[in-house]
Formats: structure tokens, C-alpha cells, sequence
């Protein structure tokens, strides 16, 4: 193995897929039964993280970063004057088994530029995952990127090897694509998404029938989109989201806050800040849909089309819905405790589990470990009851943000700062 | 009923025993001290016991009837915290278990409980920090190597983890601040208690003890490491609190020498 080309190529290609922020190698069931190298079947692991904040899960690169198309937001864009590289097969195989080996990695995440056609690439692509499961005996995570436009009979293969596939929409609606990416056309994403879900549940059925079925992509797929890159609300793009999560089963959907790549007067200029707050407090509102049993309409609608940026979106939501509150700790459905501010999924179960031995008190509560300085303000339980049935909500959120400290705080104050 | 301070060997099946012999000889104990470690009740009698496999297994099968299966998990993985008197708050929890009809492993409005599930969820969380952030060297006798110094004693509970993602290959995980190894030859996992050279050290390659090609491999995962970080986002406060800095000193991407 020639080292230092190895190294270059490796820098040039894992900054090239670092805008890709999935990073994740949970929900797999890949078992080391073969003796072999690695298991996928327990929780994923983190095995760093940069210095960002971001997980270290995969080895997450590109094949190549030479591509055919030229897609503003996308810093391998034909256009953009970058150093190129590719890698060979054979090398981000060793390179893969030798991180996992040593545990660095709990797998592959292994995306490309597109390269002479979507087939041609996706071909490639799918030669590294077959070599490590059938060469290598490799059980470790593999996530494979579907190359929009590329056929049928690659993709049915692709699951086979992947643990999990995805195609990045980027950019949340039909317009903001056509602005950004003329030459990708919209139903190129949507294709391989329609075909990896047909084949999931085609897979699904028949292994309930003969048990010796192989897998196929077993952790699913998953896909993202870019924020702040063009004007959509988060209504837009959580309506969006959530069509995806329902129409194809996607296991994760990804929002990725826009990191300026180039002077293109169709995108923020370079420089501008990246737009963490909003990522999160989607992140926030994705959690709520998927784990919280909140519909996407309750919390973002017509009247209602951009989250809050000083409260979390379901503070924001219970304080527009004040008739809906206090709900007593003690007798309420786990579904309704779960809505309110402050009390996560952990607490939730919690509390369901300690009520049946005694009533609960504000002192158990705060054991238990609710955020209270939200929470008290929702609920009543076992010690006596709060008096602010009178507070309107505008006052009440003052209230709590002057009662708690967020991290976010520095971004949102109004002044400037002098340094 | 007189008052006792309980001796035992240090380990679970000692701890158990105790257990047993706390309610056959229906003793009133005040402190259950690992040996070694001093006791702190001045008036009251001290009895070693001694480790018996039998009474152990009838207390832990007792036990395993009265609680849920992620219960019985707790009460083993807060053992394993070896903090201060956590003999005295697990036989607290015991005697709620066995005293109640109803299962009661999940009544967190009960302090000892509660306490007992903060500290295994500490455990837990030192578990999965062994898990993600060993890295191994490759030796010249061809194993794969760490040194790991953790909070608590959590080489048993992660040998499962690392025998059934590196059958494969023969690697030995060594704690070296209680001073036991797990050693897998292919085969069995075994523990393993040895002497470590000075300079081995906890990162970097020396040629002495490592294989040829290691130091490079370090190379490139800090490379990877730095290639894959975006600047205009970076939060370093985000990034110690995932990676705390006693945590360091285990990972190449962090290592001097790489």
C-alpha cells in the first residue's frame, strides 16, 4: 500500500463527503454468524466525533469526486476548481477493513460524483460492497449512496450487500431543484426510493415464508435536505420531510444547515453563518412527528409556517394550546405526558412506571429528572398545585426564558455584540 | 440482634453470599466492605465471609425470579461501579425486592432504586465509551492491542460486545488499572494478568512491540479525522462534551505520535 497516495487521496475525498451528515449504523440486524469480521446488529456507536459536534460512526468517503453534473450547492460541481481524486476498489476495501479491525469505525458509508453515467458509477459502488461482504467476510455496516438515474437491476443488488441506501433530495421542493440542479430532474430522486421500498417489503414478505430469504438493505434508507440554501419555510420542508418518512418508510430523514460553497449569486454568499439553530429546531420537530406522536400539522401550518427560534417547538406548541393544559401527572394517558414541555421520552416512561407504587410529588419528579423549569408550569401532580391558570402565554414564555439558560442564547439576542 | 460489618473477596458471587448469609443468620448489618478497604462502624463486629457458589446462585436465582430482566442488568452493572458503599444501597434494593409482592425494580420513586439506576446508567455509559473508543494496535505477534484505564470495572460486560465483532482475529483488551486483561485466542475469551513494558504506552507505535504498518494506520484515521471536520461549524464545547478529555489519551486521532 503506497501510504502517502492513500493519505491524499483520503483527505481530498472524506472532506468531499462531509457535507453528508448521516452518519448513523443503528437498525441493522447483520449478525456475525460466519466467524467473520464484524457484527451489525446491536445499537450503532459513535466512535469519535469532530470537532463540530458531529459522529464519527463510518468511514464516510467519496469514490471519486470527479462528476458529471453541476449542482450549485454541491462543492464537487463540475464548474468548481477542486482537486480531483478516485480511489480503486481494492483500496477502500483494505482501507475499510483495516479502521474496522482496529475499531475506528463501525463500517462504510461510501458515496461518488457521478462518473461517465449513474450506471457506471453505481456499478462501482456496488463492486466495493460485494467484495467486503463475499471477500472479506464482512458483517460491519454498509451504507450506500443510490445514484439517481440508475437502474432498476443495480439498485435490487445494492440491497443486497448495503445495510442501508440513500438518496440525498437536497433541496425540499420541485422549484428550488429546478433553480439549483437544471440538469437533475426531480423523479430521478424519487425513483430508487419508490424501487428500495418495494423491495424491502417484497423481501419482508418472503422471508416470513422461507426463513433462509436474504437480507435486503435491512436498516432501510434514508435521505436529507439542505437548509437555508433557497427561500422554503420549515413548513415546506417538514411537509416534505414527513411525506417522505410516509410515502417511502424512510428510517431517518437528515437537515443539513447550508455551508456556503461558492459565490453563485442563487445561494448566501460565502461566509455566512451557517444555520444551526433552525437545523436543530427541525431536528426538534422531526423527533416530536416521529417519537412523540404529534401530527406535522399541529405544529407547523398555515398561521404557522417557521418554528420558534427561542423555544423549542414543543413548548411553542403547548403554549398554543393552553386549554390543553395542566395535566395531572398522576392520571394522564402516556400520550399526553408526552406533550408536555420539559418531559422527554425517558422521563415519560419513568413516571408511568413509578405512579402505579405511590402519587407522585414535585420532589420525585425532579429525581426523575424533568426539565422543571418547563415542565412545572404544565402539570399538577401529588404536592400543591401551581396558581398560574391567569398567565397569558406571552408572559408565561418570558417567564420560562428567563428562568433557564439556553446555549443558543448568543444567537439570539437581539444586541449586538461588541466583540 | 447484634450489628456486623461483612468481609467478602471483592466480587459479585462474594457480594451475593453476603446477601445469603445476611438473611439466614437474620443479622442486622451496617456495612458490607470489600477486603482491603477499611471499615468505618467502630462498634460493631466484623465476619469474613467466604465465597460460596451455592448460596451465591440461590440468591441470584432468587433474585432474577423477583426482578425484570433489565432490573437484574442494573443491579449487576451498579455492582460493578465499585463506588463506596454501594454494597449497603444494592442490599437496600434487595430487601425492597424480596420484601415486595409486586415487582419493584422500576419504582423510581424510591430512593435506593433510584440511585441504584443512576449509577448502572453510569456504568452503562462507561460500557459504550469502552466499546467506542478502544482502539487497537496491531502487535508483532499479530494481536490486536489496548490499554484501557476505565471509571469502573467493565471489562466483564464488554467482552460480549468485542468477542462477537472480532471473531476473526486474536486481540487482548488490558485494564490497566486493575490490573487484569481479556485475552481472545480465536477460540475462548480468557482474563489474563500480566506485566506491561514502560513504554508500550497507551498510544503511538512503538516498533519495538507493534507491527510494521501501525504507526501508518494512525496516520490515516487522523487523517480522516481532520479531513471530515467542517470548519465553519466547529464546537469544541459540543466536542468535549461527546468526547471528554480523560478520554483523550486512548484515541489516535487525538495521539501525538500519529
Amino acid at each position: 500500500m503506497d501510504f502517502d497516495r492513500i493519505k491524499e487521496k483520503l483527505s481530498i475525498l472524506a472532506d468531499a463527503a462531509k457535507y453528508d451528515v448521516s452518519c448513523s449504523s443503528s437498525g441493522s440486524k447483520r449478525k456475525n454468524t460466519n466467524k467473520g469480521l464484524g457484527d451489525s446488529s446491536g445499537m450503532g456507536i459513535c466512535h469519535s466525533f469532530t470537532q463540530d459536534g458531529r459522529c464519527i460512526s463510518l468511514l464516510k468517503i467519496l469514490l471519486t469526486n470527479h462528476c458529471i453534473f453541476d449542482c450549485a450547492y454541491c462543492v464537487t460541481r463540475k464548474s468548481n476548481d477542486i482537486k480531483r481524486a478516485a480511489f480503486k476498489v481494492q483500496e477502500v476495501v483494505d482501507l475499510t477493513i483495516s479502521f474496522y479491525r482496529r475499531n475506528y469505525i463501525e463500517g462504510l458509508f461510501l458515496s461518488s460524483g457521478i462518473f461517465k453515467s449513474p450506471d457506471h458509477t453505481m456499478e462501482r459502488l456496488i463492486r466495493v460492497a460485494k467484495k467486503l461482504r463475499e471477500e472479506e467476510n464482512f458483517n460491519g455496516y454498509i451504507h450506500l449512496k443510490s445514484i439517481p438515474g440508475a437502474s432498476d437491476e443495480l439498485m435490487r443488488e445494492a440491497g443486497l450487500y448495503a445495510d442501508r441506501l440513500s438518496v440525498n433530495i437536497e433541496i425540499p421542493t420541485k422549484s428550488g431543484l429546478k433553480l439549483l440542479a437544471p440538469d437533475k430532474n426531480h423523479e430521478d430522486f424519487m425513483k430508487p426510493m419508490e424501487k428500495v421500498k418495494n423491495e424491502i417489503i417484497q423481501y419482508k414478505q418472503e422471508s416470513k415464508l422461507i426463513k433462509s430469504t436474504p437480507k435486503y438493505a435491512p436498516a432501510g434508507q434514508s435521505t436529507q435536505m439542505i437548509v437555508g440554501a433557497t427561500g422554503e419555510s420549515d413548513r415546506d420542508i417538514m411537509y416534505s420531510s414527513a411525506f417522505f418518512y410516509k410515502k417511502y418508510n424512510m428510517k431517518r430523514v437528515y437537515y443539513s444547515g447550508y455551508v456556503p460553497v461558492s459565490n453563485d449569486p442563487r445561494l448566501p454568499s460565502l461566509g455566512s453563518a451557517v444555520p444551526m439553530l433552525r437545523e436543530n429546531r427541525l431536528y426538534q420537530t422531526d423527533w416530536l412527528m416521529r417519537f412523540y406522536g404529534f401530527d406535522i400539522r399541529e405544529l407547523l401550518n398555515n398561521d404557522f409556517q417557521f418554528l420558534d427560534m427561542d423555544i423549542d417547538p414543543k413548548l411553542s406548541w403547548a403554549l398554543r394550546n393552553r386549554h390543553l393544559f395542566p395535566v395531572d401527572i398522576n392520571r394522564a394517558e402516556k400520550q399526553m405526558i408526552l406533550r408536555i414541555p420539559g418531559i422527554g421520552l425517558k422521563s415519560a416512561n419513568k413516571i408511568i412506571q413509578a405512579r402505579k407504587f405511590r402519587k407522585l410529588t414535585w420532589g420525585h419528579l425532579s429525581r426523575i429528572g424533568i426539565a422543571s423549569n418547563r415542565a412545572k408550569y404544565f402539570i399538577t401532580c401529588a404536592s400543591r398545585e401551581m396558581e398560574l391558570k391567569d398567565i397569558s402565554s406571552e408572559d408565561l414564555k418570558q417567564i420560562i426564558l428567563k428562568n433557564s439558560t439556553s446555549k443558543f442564547r448568543k444567537d439570539l439576542s437581539p444586541q449586538l455584540s461588541l466583540f | 440482634m447484634k450489628e456486623v460489618v461483612l468481609k467478602y473477596d471483592g466480587s459479585f458471587k462474594g457480594f451475593l453470599t453476603c446477601i445469603f448469609q445476611a438473611y439466614e443468620q437474620k443479622l442486622k448489618v451496617v456495612e458490607i466492605v470489600p477486603a482491603g478497604e477499611d471499615q468505618q462502624q467502630l462498634f460493631s463486629q466484623t465476619e469474613e465471609v467466604t465465597t460460596e457458589e451455592l448460596k451465591a446462585l440461590r440468591v441470584l436465582k432468587a433474585l432474577q425470579k423477583k426482578t425484570s430482566k433489565n432490573g437484574f442488568t442494573r443491579i449487576k452493572w451498579a455492582f460493578l461501579s465499585e463506588a463506596p458503599g454501594i454494597e449497603m444501597k444494592l442490599y437496600e434494593v434487595i430487601k425492597y425486592v424480596f420484601a415486595s409482592k409486586q415487582e419493584v425494580d422500576k419504582d423510581y420513586s424510591h430512593p435506593a432504586v433510584l440511585y441504584i439506576t443512576d449509577i448502572a446508567k453510569q456504568v452503562g455509559r462507561e460500557k459504550h465509551r469502552m466499546e467506542a473508543f478502544v482502539r487497537f494496535r496491531l502487535t508483532r505477534d499479530d494481536i490486536y492491542f489496548a490499554i484501557i484505564e476505565p471509571d469502573f470495572n467493565v471489562l466483564p460486560i464488554i467482552l460480549k460486545h468485542f468477542r462477537s465483532r472480532y471473531a476473526d482475529q486474536k486481540w487482548l483488551i488490558y485494564d490497566i488499572r486493575r490490573k487484569f486483561g481479556l485475552y481472545y485466542n480465536l477460540q475462548d475469551t480468557e482474563y489474563v494478568s500480566m506485566e506491561l513494558p514502560e513504554d508500550m504506552g497507551i498510544s503511538g507505535a512503538n516498533p519495538e512491540y507493534f507491527e510494521e504498518g501501525e504507526i501508518y494506520f494512525q496516520k490515516l484515521w487522523k487523517e480522516y479525522f481532520d479531513s471530515t471536520n467542517i470548519k465553519s461549524r466547529v464546537n469544541m464545547r459540543l466536542h468535549v462534551q461527546h468526547v471528554p478529555k480523560r478520554y483523550w489519551k486512548y484515541l489516535s486521532e487525538k495521539s501525538p505520535f500519529a
